[in-house]
């Protein structure tokens, strides 16, 4: 019996039953993807393959786990001197979460330039921006389960940051803690967070995300819509089948990324104390504050935020805001950016300065965040924090004076 | 986009400007080598010797140092272990928490891990600059950690030393004290030079307990490498196969 994949036998009798060949052929086979895809194209596929990376290593991580307060520590040192190739999966697992962060923040940073958050793919932006918050939390309770110095005085610092909200506050964080302090039973929920609730909803929207991708179609480095010219058969003129196409490029980007973070892995895990940080490697102390507390690497941007911020009318809160705000605001960029042209192939030498600003400032940022205050570097930052806002004022009255190049109508190749 | 380098550039200067500092007692280069066993077993010896009644390496076994340092289960047994322990037990000292708050106001911590936390150059320092001060409980104090709570339990190896001082006065009458160095007051069983060599020792064997896989881990990683090396040459040409056919 035939169906409507013309499929027969047993792959036939599944066709009948469930979309099999109906959802390999939406979304690989004949999911039409431009043609003119760069270096930027390879890093959405690769955050897939870390998340895919954390996923297994933590499951083989969680068998010989133990979260508590008093065992915690010893059981991430038993995972890396007793448990056959246990260091090989711990340090896959820490060093594949910065290379997350690595990989999100290079794959934003291509939406940035070729305007991949622009009708009709405003939803495809959000849900990632609610993937990289959700990354953050996911990332920041992780970091409390080695149940070393910064991970414990981390998490104080960060939850502690709940209590500056006015009248809520010090409840909030102690219902969050679980107690009055960062303790055993903080530590407990935090591995219930990061190894269930969150990965689930990170997945529920890294499906959606790429749902949203397939319904509208890719961007790409001209910001040019391939759907626009198609030919006699309804493909895109532009367009190439993303199976086998991408799928072996994606490859050569896959076996590069691993070439990277197996050296990493293998001869330098710690990476100068970014990825794993020394005091780390002393186990908690509620007795003993560390001289200076500094969160991992991929938070820096937003901590020197919330320290650039001074108290004002008796509270802290406006450092929290500011560092809230900072991420909340990357939900409006789709409606904040208003110029017609998406990629910065054709737009106008105002919006490259602008966007390089806002690029060297959140660098600068996370440089800072990462070192102790001085009055000096405060300053600095909070010249930063003020051009990284700056980008999402300036965005909207761009197109006023900005001069943009013409749009091709197909997208350049070779 | 030479725009963007450039006013990439520019903007990044700032931070040039914040890259300088420095703090604290200038630190020498410990020159360790992990590769070498005889310095391994040396540094072994020495810290069950001098450090183990106070300090233990909760985290590493017995068996596996004898395995990674190149010793025999026997030779350990005969000659590492004083509490009793069975060759499989975890490196453990008998010394209990409290009695140990009460001895030196703090609990000597464990010391599987110092070499990540604090680094092998700390380590190598604050061994080789106990020096005298009577102000202290334990009469020592320390140029690397100061005010530390330990005593200068390597003494009668190092001996003992005092700081040597260059004192100026500037016009006002003010006298600046600058640090020159230490000067052997009473001499111990080692040399200076041999004391040295066997911090060496000893620093590269906490090294090697605060990461036992670091070796082998480098050894499989330069094969996994090259193999990733290669395996990209192969799926480029894949590509490139396939790529022939987009127009």
């Amino acid at each position: 019996m035939a169906n409507t994949q013309g499929t027969t036998g047993l792959l036939g009798w599944i066709d009948e039953r469930f979309p099999l060949t109906k959802s390999i052929r939406e979304h690989l086979t004949e999911y039409y993807a431009p043609k003119n895809f760069n270096f930027w194209y390879f890093f959405g596929s690769l955050a897939l393959l870390v998340l895919v990376n954390q996923i297994l290593t933590g499951i083989w991580l969680t068998m010989n786990y133990k979260p508590s307060a008093a065992d915690a520590f010893a059981s991430v040192e038993y995972i890396m001197r007793d448990v056959e190739w246990g260091w090989l999966i711990r340090y896959m697992h820490s060093t594949g979460a910065s290379a997350f962060f690595v990989m999100v923040y290079l794959h934003m940073y291509r939406a940035l330039i070729y305007g991949s958050y622009k009708k009709p793919r405003e939803l495809i932006w959000i849900f990632g921006v609610v993937i990289f918050l959700c990354l953050m939390a996911e990332a920041f309770m992780g970091y409390l389960l080695p149940w070393g110095q910064m991970s414990y005085w981390g998490a104080q610092v960060i939850i502690n940051l709940f209590s500056a909200i006015p009248v809520i506050g010090p409840d909030l964080s102690i219902w969050i803690r679980g107690d009055y302090v960062v303790s055993d039973a903080t530590l407990n929920r935090f591995f219930s967070l990061h190894v269930i609730a969150l990965p689930l909803v990170l997945l529920g929207l890294v499906v959606a995300h790429i749902l949203a991708l397939h319904e509208v179609g890719s961007n790409n480095p001209d910001g040019v819509e391939i759907k626009k010219l198609k030919n006699d058969k309804g493909i895109p003129l532009d367009g190439i089948p993303f199976h086998p196409y991408y799928t072996v490029k994606d490859l050569v980007g896959v076996m590069v990324f691993l070439l990277f973070f197996c050296v990493i892995i293998f001869f330098a895990p710690e990476m100068g104390g970014y990825f794993l940080e020394h005091p780390n490697f002393d186990p908690a102390d509620p007795l003993k504050t560390p001289p200076h507390i500094a969160p991992v690497w991929y938070f820096t941007p937003f901590y020197a935020m919330l320290r650039a911020v001074p108290s004002f009318a008796g509270t802290q809160v406006w450092g929290v805001l500011v560092m809230g705000a900072a991420i909340v605001i990357l939900f409006f960029l789709p409606w904040l950016d208003r110029s017609p042209v998406k990629s910065i192939r054709y737009r106008g030498f105002s919006f490259k300065l602008s966007l390089a600003v806002f690029v060297v400032s959140f660098l600068v940022l996370g440089y800072l965040g990462a070192l102790p205050t001085t009055p000096g570097r405060t300053q600095l930052a909070q010249i930063c924090t003020i051009l990284y806002f700056g980008f999402f004022f300036v965005l909207p009255i761009l197109p006023a004076f900005e001069k943009t190049k013409p749009v091709p109508e197909r997208v350049t190749w070779k | 986009m030479k725009k963007i380098i450039v006013a990439l550039a520019f903007l990044a200067l700032p931070t040039l400007a914040l890259a300088a500092g420095g703090e604290g007692y200038p630190l020498q280069v410990a020159p360790i080598d992990l590769h070498n066993k005889a310095s391994l077993q040396k540094g072994a010896r020495l810290f069950v010797n001098y450090c183990m009644g106070c300090h233990s390496l909760e985290h590493q076994r017995y068996n596996r140092m004898a395995r990674d340092i190149g010793l025999t289960d026997e030779q350990v047994k005969d000659n590492l272990i004083f509490t009793g322990a069975k060759i499989g037990d975890l490196m453990k000292n008998s010394m209990s928490k409290s009695d140990a708050k009460q001895w030196f106001g703090v609990v000597p911590p464990d010391l599987t891990l110092i070499a990540r936390s604090r680094g092998v150059d700390y380590l190598y320092n604050y061994l080789q600059t106990f020096y005298l001060d009577p102000t202290r409980p334990f009469g020592v104090n320390n140029a690397v950690f100061p005010n530390a709570g330990m005593p200068h339990v390597l003494w009668e190896l190092q001996g003992w030393q005092k700081p040597v001082y260059e004192v100026r006065k500037d016009k006002a009458g003010h006298e600046t004290k600058t640090f020159k160095g230490f000067e052997i007051v009473q001499p111990g069983s080692m040399s200076p030079p041999e004391f040295k060599e066997a911090m060496v020792d000893l620093v590269n064997f906490m090294a090697y307990v605060s990461e036992p896989i670091q070796l082998k881990r480098q050894s499989i990683g330069i094969w996994v490498v090259l193999f990733l090396f290669l395996a990209s040459i192969v799926f480029y040409l894949l590509k490139k196969e396939y790529w022939k056919d987009v127009h």
